[in-house]
């Protein structure tokens, strides 16, 4: 790695790239950050700050799980300005049939160490007042968090500045890979090893991985201290967040610690403009003012767009290329990408600096997708 | 002041009653009242700033709603209007 | 004025200012449907704002134009546009809820604000605009015996302080950065303020440094011909010059070149059937806004003809605008006024030196929520742009705050 002016160089400055220089930097690596804007400009600068145990499929629980995990610990070193609230989640059960699932998630969590609640309607109304009558239960996950993303990835990227990362910003990459990346004004830095932590669009910069951009709306109200505690989704959320071709929408709403309220969330492909989709944006509000119909009454502020990274099997790329043995790929995180990035980091340095990981990095490997078509 | 005429309005500010020409915007109601309208994100007292809706920093709550703009609102009469909601 | 609940117009204005009024006005002569929303509780805009109905300079002008508003034209009052549905579709939030407001034609007659620039104490209650005090007295406060600072550039200053004194204010100092030698003069109205004006102390290359005081304001400390003075007031008025409003037009796609929106001959923008008129063409005043009102109107009517005979007395507005724009230029020394902790954005309390920290107006929201807040950016935005040269990012909706049941 020696001839290299870095021992590693990434690609992308939001919360996965900061993350990882972080990581890198307390490794005693040389390290260099580009990004075409500024820190936790990308995704980053969209997305809710749920920090989220989910369970989709084992990995996705063992990665977000470690990751919750290691935001916990962090949280003495984080500024103010990062928000860090633990105010739970709130799984919201409508009818009976989701309930079941609250019964199997309860079952599920529990196994696995995770506080979990089973939530009877009284309960409901007890914790969330705003929610509206005649809601059949809900399950209550004590350890989520919510956070503010931009000022998490400064904060890490900071703190890998002052262990000697260099980070560049403003500047664009168009070409990445072979110990070497290339800017757009032809400038050629050479590298150990090269990380693509360029989110939705590191597809652009990678060929033959399957990343697409998935569009998502939020709306952010005037500040209301203390309308709602927790971090509120219904389940059928899983259902919108599994439908793979169609636009859905999902009540899915959030606290801040401003006394805000971010509502969330809609799940599109092939969106590729900024602009706010009038549609789906009522459809949106509709559905997460049928849960807390008091909603209505509360003044928004903004509404804004950002992509999500989103690979076919919904868990994101982490590791070695399949091609190019000094490229290596942390991106594809959906909408977990906040929540899992110090999962990613830490996993990924633990592989190429040959630590034993905490937890197995294989169902994150790039090469995985091919395994699979060989498979299939 | 002005005697409770015809061309006078009363409404309520922070729980003590105002009375105002007709006509009068809420912010001038709060400002007779003496009162800053909100107390800001950092904790300072803040009044009417740009006067035309705005600023956004002459917020009050009224008749139970917050964040209303006063400098756009015209006094009614038995209004309840609370600053520093 | 009726108000039903029909929403379809062949040309609808929004703003209710000179600009909005005269738009109206000459489109309805036409015979074609029309409406007009402003968010004020009244139609006037600033300088037309009757409040409580005390007379002024421009009264006269102004009922003139009312008068004409005939009762057919659809007035929406204390009525926000916060959104666009749909092509030809805003939506309007009142009081009691949402409206559709359809439309073949459109004026936006948005006016303008005021430009606020941070130095310490402009926090303090007390502290306003020129205009939003003169608003403020036009709307009841009361100003008799009130010591009051005016300070700041623009063409408001001196018409607000001929205004206040009016009102029984005592009126301590107007300070003037630029020198009102430089002055334009307005041609007629300038040497009529002059001498209205009369007796209250002028200070040139002067601005206001510091504003103190405990819970609300008691004392400016001004900087004039670079020496500090410390004068006692119950008021300090201090804008400088104005800025276009216009989200709604960006929000439309209109373009927007240097801050102020481009029209053709007929003030018709860059979006087809979509016109605009008045101070978000360039802050040019109550003539100018006037002229170009009629022209959009009569425009948007469908009447060019009728609209291109009043080209020649816009002609003659023109030149003071552009004068305007280049007596008005801040200095920079102004942009020394902040000290470390003063507050820049007021909505989310964001001080100077976390800005200085900053490479740009969306990092700068970001990572410090600076224009985050309810303004968006409307007043914090043209300050930063002054002291960072920052050029805020496009508008999103919702324009104005507007109820969540509005939206969804
Ligand atoms: C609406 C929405 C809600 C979400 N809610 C949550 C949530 O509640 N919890 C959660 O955990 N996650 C959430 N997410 C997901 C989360 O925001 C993302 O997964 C995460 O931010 C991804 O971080 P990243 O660093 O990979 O990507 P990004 O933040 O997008 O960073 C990529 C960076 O790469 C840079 N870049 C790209 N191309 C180039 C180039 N050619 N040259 C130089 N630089 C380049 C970009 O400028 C950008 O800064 C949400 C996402 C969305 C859209
Ligand atoms: C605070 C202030 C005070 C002034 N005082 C003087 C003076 O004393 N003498 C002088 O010569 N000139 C004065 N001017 C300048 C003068 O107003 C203008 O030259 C002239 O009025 C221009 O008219 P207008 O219609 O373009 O704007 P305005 O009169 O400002 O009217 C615009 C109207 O549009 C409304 N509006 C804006 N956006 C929306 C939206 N999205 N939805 C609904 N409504 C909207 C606003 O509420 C406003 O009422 C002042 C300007 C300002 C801003
Ligand atoms: S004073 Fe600015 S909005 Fe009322």
């Amino acid at each position: 790695m020696s001839t290299a002016a870095y021992d590693v160089v990434i690609v992308g400055a939001g919360i996965v790239g900061a993350a990882c220089a972080d990581e890198f930097t307390r490794r005693g690596m040389r390290v260099l950050v580009l990004d075409r804007d500024f820190v936790g400009s990308g995704a980053t600068a969209a997305g809710m700050g749920h920090i989220v145990v989910m369970d989709d499929s084992e990995a996705q629980f063992a990665l977000t799980r470690y990751s919750q995990q290691l935001w916990k610990s962090l949280r003495p070193q984080l500024p103010d300005d990062c928000e860090y609230e633990q105010c739970g989640t709130i799984w919201v059960a409508a009818d009976e049939e989701e309930l079941e699932e609250v019964r199997r998630k309860h079952a599920y969590y529990s196994q696995r160490g995770v506080p979990v609640t089973v939530l009877d309607p009284q309960a409901l109304r007890q914790l969330e007042p705003n929610l509206r009558d005649g809601l059949s239960g809900g399950l209550l996950v004590e350890e989520d968090i919510v956070l503010y993303p931009p000022c998490a990835a400064r904060f890490l990227m900071e703190r890998a500045r002052k262990c000697g990362a260099q980070i560049r910003l403003g500047v664009t990459v168009t070409h990445l890979g072979q110990g070497f990346v290339r800017l757009s004004d032809g400038a050629e830095i050479t590298a150990g090893i090269v990380v693509n932590a360029a989110g939705a669009w590191a597809a652009e910069l990678t060929g033959g991985i399957e990343v697409k951009k998935r569009k998502g709306h939020l709306v952010i109200t005037d500040r209301y201290a203390g309308f709602l505690r927790h971090q509120l989704l219904e389940l059928g959320y899983l259902k919108s967040a599994h439908s793979v071709a169609s636009d859905s929408v999902a009540f899915n709403v959030q606290p801040r610690r401003t006394g805000q309220i971010l509502i969330g969330s809609s799940r599109q492909y092939g969106a590729e403009h900024r602009e706010v989709d009038q549609q789906i944006l009522r459809r949106m509000l509709r559905r997460a003012q049928e849960y807390v119909p008091g909603l209505g009454a509360l003044s928004a502020v903004r509404t804004w767009t950002g992509f999500r990274a989103t690979t076919p099997d919904k868990l994101p790329l982490i590791g070695p290329s399949t091609g190019d043995k000094s490229l290596f790929l942390a991106t594809g995180h959906e909408g977990l990408g906040i929540t899992t990035s110090l999962a990613t980091a830490r996993i990924l340095v633990d592989a190429i600096t040959g630590a034993k990981p905490e937890i197995l990095i294989e169902p994150y490997l790039p090469s995985r997708a091919a395994k699979e078509s060989v498979h299939a | 002041m002005p005697d409770s005429n015809v061309n006078s309005v009363t409404l309520i500010v922070n729980g003590s009653p105002v009375n105002v020409l007709a006509g009068t915007t809420v912010a001038v109601a709060v400002a007779i009242a003496g009162r800053p309208c909100r107390t800001s994100v950092g904790g300072e007292p803040r009044g009417p700033l740009c006067g035309m809706g705005i600023c956004f920093e002459c917020r009050v709550s009224i008749n139970g709603r917050s964040h209303c703009r006063s400098c756009q609102i015209v006094c009614e009469p038995g209004m309840e209007v609370k600053t520093d909601e | 004025m009726s108000r039903d609940s029909e929403s379809r117009f062949d040309v609808l204005v929004i703003g209710g200012g000179p600009a909005g009024i005269a738009a109206a006005v000459r489109a309805a002569e036409c015979g074609v449907r029309v409406g007009i929303v402003d968010d004020n509780p009244a139609l006037g805009g600033q300088i037309w704002r009757t409040g409580l109905g005390n007379a002024h300079s421009d009264d006269a002008k102004r009922k003139m134009w009312s008068s004409r508003l005939p009762p057919e034209v659809m007035a929406f009052y204390g009525t926000r546009v916060f959104d666009q549905a749909a092509a030809g579709k805003l939506l309007a939030e009142d009081a009691d809820g949402v409206r559709e407001l359809c439309y073949a034609n459109l004026v936006l007659a948005t006016g303008a604000r005021e430009r606020f620039l941070p130095f310490p104490g402009w926090t303090l209650p007390n502290v306003m605009g020129a205009g939003g005090l003169q608003a403020m007295v036009k709307c009841g406060l009361p100003i008799r015996g009130k010591r009051v600072v005016i300070a700041g550039t623009g063409p408001l200053l001196l018409a607000v302080a001929a205004y206040l004194q009016k009102q029984g204010a005592e009126i301590a100092f107007i300070c003037e950065p630029a020198g009102l030698v430089r002055y334009p003069g307005k041609i007629s109205e300038g040497l009529r303020l002059k001498k209205a004006l009369a007796g209250i102390p002028l200070a040139t290359k002067c601005w206001p440094v510091a504003a103190h005081g405990a819970q609300a304001l008691e004392s400016v400390t001004i900087s004039r011909a670079g020496k500090k003075e410390n004068v006692s007031c119950d008021c300090l008025a201090c804008g400088f010059h104005l800025v276009p409003n216009t989200e709604l037009q960006a929000l439309l796609g209109c373009r927007i070149t240097g801050g102020y929106v481009q029209v053709d001959e007929f003030q018709q923008t860059s979006v087809s059937r979509i016109f605009c008129a008045g101070e978000p063409t360039g802050i040019g005043g109550v003539e100018s806004a006037l002229v170009e009102g009629e022209i959009a109107g009569l425009a948007a009517a469908g009447q060019a003809a009728r609209a291109r005979q009043l080209f020649g007395k816009r002609r003659k507005t023109r030149r003071f605008t552009t004068i305007l724009d280049q007596a008005f230029r801040l200095r920079p020394e102004l942009k020394h006024l902040p000290s470390a902790e003063t507050i820049v954005c007021r909505c989310e309390d964001v001080s100077y030196s976390r800005l200085q920290e900053q490479q740009s107006w969306r990092a700068a929201k970001l990572h410090t929520r600076c224009g985050m807040g309810l303004c968006q950016g409307r007043i914090c935005g043209p300050a930063t742009e002054f002291l960072f040269g920052w050029k805020q990012d496009s508008v999103r909706p919702p324009i104005f705050p507007a109820r969540v049941a509005s939206m969804g």
